[in-house]
């Protein structure tokens, strides 16, 4: 049996280097062929015609991460910090199942709340038509509440009483002692919190391309459409050919990058936080 | 300037940090304006979910008729049925597959590896990596390993084998986790009386670990019901059940994706995101009572 679980234990690391080598064997070559400065560097997508450039897509994804981060992070620390330090007991664990159920709902389900109500607040207020940045921005940034919340309540909660204790002693008040000694304290679990928040952001596919309007165009603002790389590939995986197909592979690849780097920076602020 | 004059001398970092915006004078509004602050944040985080669930169930529930649940799908009565038919379906395949796995590779790094074993730490890497990746990114995998290089089309087994990989990780850490949480004295009983390693594990180690387990098992279907964007394009769209594990059939959530892509059909939308809530809600009660029972432990 030693063997069998060996083997179990295995099948993950053989599904990594799996998926490494479909992603870039298919991935690698359309971007030789399109040219790498052209493929991550190019202002048109235009598949009809051979163009493949990418970066109105990148900067899709990165503009509707930050607008997520922006909304999404401030609210879930100050959320976390509620829920460690100024709710009663019995309360939190009313709000823990909430955050849980938050974490659970479906995304198309959140796509489908903002397409109804967030999208078309934004056409009443603003104009236009209301599938935009914005509306992906607040969409997202609901969605990446539960891990931040999650992820900053347990690493505010591992920091030890002495720290609220000794800044209450001093003459603080409540609110001075947490975000002043017991949040700092906390500071690298939160990050690694929001880290993987961002890495939730930019992989999310549903919610963002019923709410963002997808153009693929250069982004235009906050009350434009955007394009994210995950919507360019759902959008067009099903009836793309040949080089088309290749090259929607390769934005899966550059997206992968992507979330390397973020699982990577993940880990390490992990490492830190714990070994402390 | 006194503040300054403070911070330098002062070496207890805490007191430096409480001095910095003075004592006295600005403390009270400050304190005043973090603690509006968080409130606010809580009851824009809580108020959120309020409405959402309150908006769905609200537009749903009048939407939900006895057409929905007719055994086929037509255009006349958008049915949700056959998606539900395929939901289960495709839930119990991926457990089959994964649960074994993930208890096996668990009980591997928690009762077998001995310690400093470089294999476990491949593993761990490779978990941690599995966990991040989008699931888009797992769908275009099954895409091309499953339904081009196997040649399986579109299929449920293709989606099914997709959503095992992405859920291995969540069961593989929850069952070590529940395996660690056992204490060693179970152990050392056992093989103190002569069992051997392999009836330790199954007879009293596993037995013990069963509720956290199952909870990992329960937040793994949530992921399946919920999941899209893996199964677009390994499962594909068609809105029947399949008559073999080959054929292709959409889940739930798929539906509710197509109905927006087809854009016509916003009230059976509306009844499709009740019934997806309620299986949520009460997959979240199952996995929160399942963890209940072990903290009492």
């Amino acid at each position: 049996m030693h063997g069998v679980f060996l083997f179990c234990a295995c099948v993950s690391i053989l599904a990594v280097a799996l998926i490494c080598v479909f992603l870039f064997a298919n991935g690698i070559p359309a971007m030789k062929e399109i040219g790498l400065f052209d493929f991550l560097l190019g202002k048109r997508w235009k598949p009809g015609n051979d163009i493949y450039g990418i970066l109105p897509m990148i900067l899709g994804s990165i503009y509707v991460t930050a607008g997520a981060v922006v909304i999404g992070v401030p609210i879930g620390i100050l959320a976390a910090v509620f829920m460690t330090r100024f709710c009663p007991d019995r309360l939190r664990r009313l709000l823990k199942p909430a955050v849980d159920l938050l974490a659970g709902i479906p995304s198309v389900v959140y796509g489908f709340f903002g397409l109804m109500v967030i999208v078309p607040t934004i056409r009443r207020i603003f104009g236009g038509s209301g599938t935009s940045m914005l509306a992906a921005s607040i969409v997202l940034g609901i969605m990446i509440l539960p891990t931040i919340i999650s992820v900053s309540e347990s690493s505010l909660g591992a920091v030890p009483e002495s720290y609220y204790e000794g800044a209450r002693a001093l003459g603080a008040s409540h609110e001075r002692a947490v975000f002043l000694t017991v949040l700092p304290a906390a500071k690298s679990g939160v990050l690694a919190g929001v880290i993987l928040g961002i890495g939730r952001a930019i992989g999310e596919t549903m919610a963002v391309i019923m709410v963002a309007g997808n153009q693929a165009a250069m982004p235009g603002g906050l009350l434009k459409g955007v394009r994210t790389m995950t919507a360019n590939i759902v959008l067009e995986m099903g009836y793309a050919a040949d080089l088309h197909r290749e090259a929607l592979i390769a934005t899966a690849v550059v997206l992968f990058v992507f979330i390397l780097i973020i699982n990577l920076s993940f880990s390490i602020l992990k490492r830190r936080s714990e070994s402390k | 300037m006194s503040n300054k004059v403070l911070n330098k001398t002062s070496s207890v970092p805490i007191a430096s940090a409480l001095r910095r915006g003075g004592i006295r004078g600005g403390a009270k509004i400050q304190s005043a304006l973090l603690r509006a602050l968080v409130y606010l944040a809580a009851g824009l985080t809580f108020g959120a979910l309020i409405c959402l669930i309150l908006y769905i169930l609200i537009k749903g529930i009048p939407n939900l008729s006895l057409d929905l649940f007719s055994p086929t799908y037509n255009t006349e009565n958008v049915s949700l049925f056959p998606a539900l038919v395929n939901t289960i379906t495709m839930t119990l395949l991926s457990l089959i597959i994964a649960v074994p796995l993930g208890v096996f590779s668990a009980i591997y790094l928690v009762e077998y590896a001995k310690r400093g074993n470089k294999i476990v730490g491949l593993v761990r890497i490779t978990t941690e990596t599995l966990q991040g990746i989008p699931s888009i990114v797992y769908g275009l995998f099954g895409f091309l390993l499953f339904v081009t290089t196997f040649s399986w089309g579109y299929s449920l087994l293709a989606g099914a084998l997709t959503l095992v990989i992405m859920i291995l990780p969540v069961i593989m850490r929850t069952t070590e986790e529940a395996l660690k949480s056992v204490p060693d004295s179970y152990r050392e009983g056992s093989f103190g009386l002569g069992a051997g390693r392999l009836r330790t594990v199954f007879k009293i180690v596993l037995p013990s670990a069963v509720p956290g387990i199952l909870s990992g098992v329960v937040l793994s279907v949530g992921r399946i019901v919920g999941e899209t964007a893996a199964l677009i394009y390994t499962a594909g769209t068609v809105a029947q059940v399949p008559p073999n594990l080959l054929g292709s059939g959409r889940t739930m959530a798929v539906h509710m994706y197509a109905l927006w892509s087809e854009g016509l059909n916003t009230e059976q939308s509306y009844a499709t995101a009740v019934v997806l809530l309620l299986i949520v809600v009460l997959l979240n009660a199952a996995s929160g009572a399942l963890a209940k029972k072990i903290t009492l432990k």
